[in-house]
């Protein structure tokens, strides 16, 4: 499996950074062109809650973002410099699929989220003006993303812990990849 | 490609034209904007979607922001898009039954006015 990995600054402007990384990547790895707009938001909305809990706990530390293409031949295993051991490890499951992994390093017991449907939502999570809170991101609710992954990816796990939350996505790829060299 | 913002009056409705990202990034742009908006007395707003070509979470929070607002004044916030992956987004979250969605600016404020 070929895996590239991003790590990002704490702050909103390289959200988008990542995720025109991801559609990069998952357009090259063969992912069907609907599903593209898909992983481009769900990433968006991973690292925008990322980028929100860190700048409440930690600003300074960075988010680190792996897209793991299954399909690909490549083998040589990454390395990479790991001081907090959060660096996540594939399960093996991600042969065929395209995944990606957003973790953060935010204690995740002080983060409030919830994930379902958007109708208690309406009620007090959309922060706006004088709801958002000292060091937040005005108008981001971490509940409304989460719940945009679900509704999102293909198959989605959350791992909430003291040491920060990892955010798994990922997504079924087509038998043959695109080799186009215009699929940039 | 970055936000782009511009506005215009017709009629007693402002219509507030989107173009390029909406995002944690950009919306707090357009948060500015819709309460600038409100604070000069402008209840009833349209928000012309078409040109947007990303929608975020953070950017649906800053339009149900903008929502709460005018319905603070018996106003009303209308969104002018057709585009499927933007409309996509809101069917996920319900956010269909939130707000009025309609085709063109001008069917926004027809609508408005026969109620």
């Amino acid at each position: 499996m070929a895996t590239i990995t991003l790590t990002i600054s704490a702050l909103p402007a390289h959200v988008r950074t990542a995720r025109l990384m991801a559609a990069t990547v998952a357009r090259r790895a063969g992912i069907a062109a609907s599903a593209i707009d898909e992983i481009r938001l769900a990433v968006g909305e991973a690292c925008s809650r990322a980028v929100a809990a860190h700048k409440v706990h930690c600003p300074a530390q960075p988010i680190l973002l792996q897209l793991i293409d299954g399909s690909s031949p490549d083998t040589v295993p990454v390395s990479l410099p790991d001081a907090a051991g959060l660096v996540p490890h594939t399960d093996g499951t991600g042969a065929q699929r395209f995944e990606v992994i957003v973790s953060d390093r935010a204690p995740a017991q002080d983060t409030v989220e919830s994930v379902g449907p958007a109708e208690p939502l309406l009620e007090g999570l959309f922060l706006d003006g004088e709801d958002t809170p000292p060091g937040g991101i005005s108008g981001f609710s971490p509940g409304l993303g989460l719940a945009v992954i679900t509704g999102l990816a293909d198959e989605v796990k959350i791992d909430p812990s003291d040491r920060g939350t990892i955010v798994r996505m990922s997504w079924p790829l087509m038998s043959q990849p695109s080799h186009d060299p215009s699929a940039n | 490609m970055d936000l782009k913002l511009d506005h215009y009056t017709e009629g007693d409705t402002e219509i507030v034209v989107v173009e390029g990202e909406i995002d944690v990034y950009t919306a707090p742009r357009l948060r500015e904007l819709l309460i600038d908006l409100v604070n000069k007395g402008n209840f009833h707003l349209v928000v012309n979607m078409e040109k947007v070509e990303f929608l975020d979470s953070t950017g649906l929070g800053v339009l149900v922001g903008g929502l709460k607002r005018v319905r603070a004044h018996d106003g009303t916030l209308d969104l002018v898009c057709t585009q499927e992956r933007i409309l996509k987004i809101f069917r996920i979250t319900g956010l269909t039954k939130v707000f009025g969605i309609h085709n063109t600016v001008q069917e926004a404020i027809d609508k408005r006015s026969a109620k």
